[in-house]
């Protein structure tokens, strides 16, 4: 594929810190004015991939080419196109929100004074200004985020990075950032945004990647990933002390395939005829006597698609 | 030219950091006054009390130097907090000059220190301290005092860059500056110390500038001008080696 068309193409890039490699021949693809998702569990490797696309890191191999730019061979000059939010936040506590932005924009090469008038209509447009002459220190970790986005938008850039931009906010602060994302992208601002979360990058993300153990191991757009996964799943959940009787009777509807679920304590099967085996089910239940607390129905989400091909892990590592 | 204004909008954050972080500005104000006291008239008795001049003029000199040392660990430990909070990042993602950053940490702490030396030198002066050698000398000895510390905030911008962690960074800087602000002629007269210790004291970077200072404000220093060149030289010395090094680290952060 040409790089012309691509925002972002990265081939088969390695990264390696001494003995361990944190990137393993990673290739990933964007395209223009489209939000791309990297999801993966702690330590997969996406922070590392950013950093390797934002130059502030030197891949051991590969190519990366953002907006049409070697990032590898012309550093500088890339950094004039991207935007990059990181995972921390990385606001001063001690400037005030139009302290930062002004300074940014002055680092970018503007003029005081386009600098101050840039710095003003992002405070606004990221609802910031009433709080724009107060020491960071003062701000809520949502606005923060918001600060450090603003701060990231403020060469105007066609490419924005997204670090996590929405880990450790609170579910409102969470969708108010997604607005903000989508709103980028009205503009027509490519984003690549990483995330734990399978909800945000099924309710943002165009195309998705998943990445683990620094290997990409899956990618399509949401509807594919859950595609292919297949078959739909009923989700029993039960009393516990009916647990053990409800897990044996659906054995024998669906053999081994009805597993209990460690956490959830939900009980779940696969099925290829959908409502007519959910019939089976509640017929069965009431044969038994057994009351269920919950029985649905559903497509694959993409939690299911992390779980299946990341082999669930998620929880047991640390970085 | 760009990477002059890039410095310049980075001097100003970090002054801002300087002054507007509570702990950072006691630890720059205070601290140093209150050594300046303790050691007047804790030492002042015992080690200047038969002496022709009085101890606030041998003793000042001495604890510019030693507050420019301390200050310059500083750079190091705000070096290594600023990598930590991702703030290095954000601004190595930005299309600005890679030693704009460090400029502009190290010419941000040479301000915090021109402010030190005035405020010392005001409390010297109602402790007794007088520009015996007259003002323009005294303000040459400020700069070369200022100048000092800004190449040994080089040396702390390495160790910070290697160490990458602001406490440690605090506890490794005590490490390397008591050694050269005691086994000098910060406190007492170097002739004072074992042989073997002389040697070390009488070379150091340290006792040449206390020594060019005592030389440009009270006087009376045996070949005076003589420390002027030699402090001169350690800074030169310093930063030719230590400036590559910490722009190369820079660079290299991963």
């Amino acid at each position: 594929m040409a790089s012309k068309n691509l925002s972002i193409d990265v081939d088969n890039v390695v990264m390696k810190f001494g003995h361990f490699t944190a990137l393993d021949g990673v290739s990933l693809k964007a395209s223009y004015g489209k939000v791309t998702g990297l999801l993966g569990p702690n330590g997969a490797g996406k922070t590392t991939l950013i950093k390797v696309m934002t130059t502030l890191l030197k891949p051991s191999q590969g190519q990366v080419v953002v907006d049409g730019i070697n990032v590898l061979l012309h550093d500088k000059e890339a950094r004039k196109h991207i935007g990059l939010a990181g995972q921390f936040a990385a606001v001063d506590e001690f400037l005030t929100g139009r302290e930062t932005l002004v300074m940014v924009a002055r680092l970018y090469g503007m003029p005081k004074k386009q600098a101050e008038e840039k710095a003003s209509e992002l405070l606004d447009k990221l609802g910031l200004s009433d709080a724009a002459d107060r020491q960071t220190k003062t701000y809520s970790g949502g606005m923060r985020r918001r600060l450090d986005l603003g701060a990231s938008l403020v060469a105007t850039p066609k490419v924005l990075f997204l670090d996590e931009p929405t880990t450790g906010l609170d579910p409102r602060t969470r969708l108010q950032l997604w607005d903000i994302i989508r709103d980028l992208v009205r503009q027509g601002v490519t984003i690549l945004l990483t995330t734990q979360y399978l909800e945000e990058a099924d309710a943002l993300c165009d195309y998705i990647y998943v990445i683990d153990k620094g290997k990409m191991i899956i990618e399509g757009t949401s509807e594919d990933l859950k595609k292919s996964l297949g078959q739909d799943i009923i989700e029993l959940k039960v009393a516990d002390s009916n647990l053990d009787k409800a897990h044996k009777m659906l054995k024998k509807l669906a053999g081994d395939d009805a597993v209990v679920d460690d956490l959830t304590r939900r009980i779940r099967i696969h099925t290829e005829s959908g409502s007519e085996d959910l019939l089976k089910v509640a017929n069965e239940l009431k044969k038994a006597n057994i009351k269920a607390e919950e029985l649905s129905l559903h497509r694959p989400t993409l939690d299911d698609v992390f779980l299946a091909v990341t082999g669930n892990h998620a929880e047991d590592t640390d970085k | 030219m760009s990477g002059i204004s890039n410095t310049a909008q980075i001097v100003k954050r970090n002054v801002k950091r300087n002054f507007r972080i509570p702990q950072l500005l006691v630890f720059s104000s205070i601290q140093p006054v209150i050594f300046l006291l303790l050691f007047n008239f804790v030492f002042g008795g015992a080690v200047g009390g038969g002496g022709e001049v009085k101890y606030i003029n041998f003793l000042l000199p001495g604890i510019l130097a030693q507050t420019a040392l301390f200050g310059a660990i500083q750079t190091g430990v705000g070096l290594a907090e600023d990598l930590n909070k991702g703030v290095i990042d954000r601004l190595r993602s930005l299309p600005i000059a890679r030693y704009a950053v460090l400029a502009g940490r190290t010419l941000a702490d040479s301000v915090r220190n021109i402010f030190v030396i005035i405020l010392m030198s005001c409390v010297g002066f109602l402790l007794g301290f007088r520009f015996h050698q007259g003002f323009i000398n005294f303000a040459f000895a400020a700069l070369l005092v200022v100048v000092f510390a800004y190449a040994f905030s080089w040396v702390s911008a390495v160790i910070g860059l290697l160490l990458k962690d602001s406490e440690t960074v605090q506890v490794a800087g005590f490490l390397w500056v008591f050694p050269l602000v005691f086994a000098s002629s910060v406190f007492v007269p170097v002739q004072t110390m074992p042989s073997w210790l002389q040697v070390f004291a009488r070379n150091q970077p340290v006792t040449q500038v206390v020594n060019a200072v005592r030389h440009l404000t009270e006087g009376g220093v045996a070949d005076g001008s003589q420390y002027i060149w030699r402090t001169l030289l350690w800074v030169a010395g310093l930063m030719v080696v230590f400036a590559p090094i910490a722009v190369w680290r820079y660079r290299k952060i991963q």
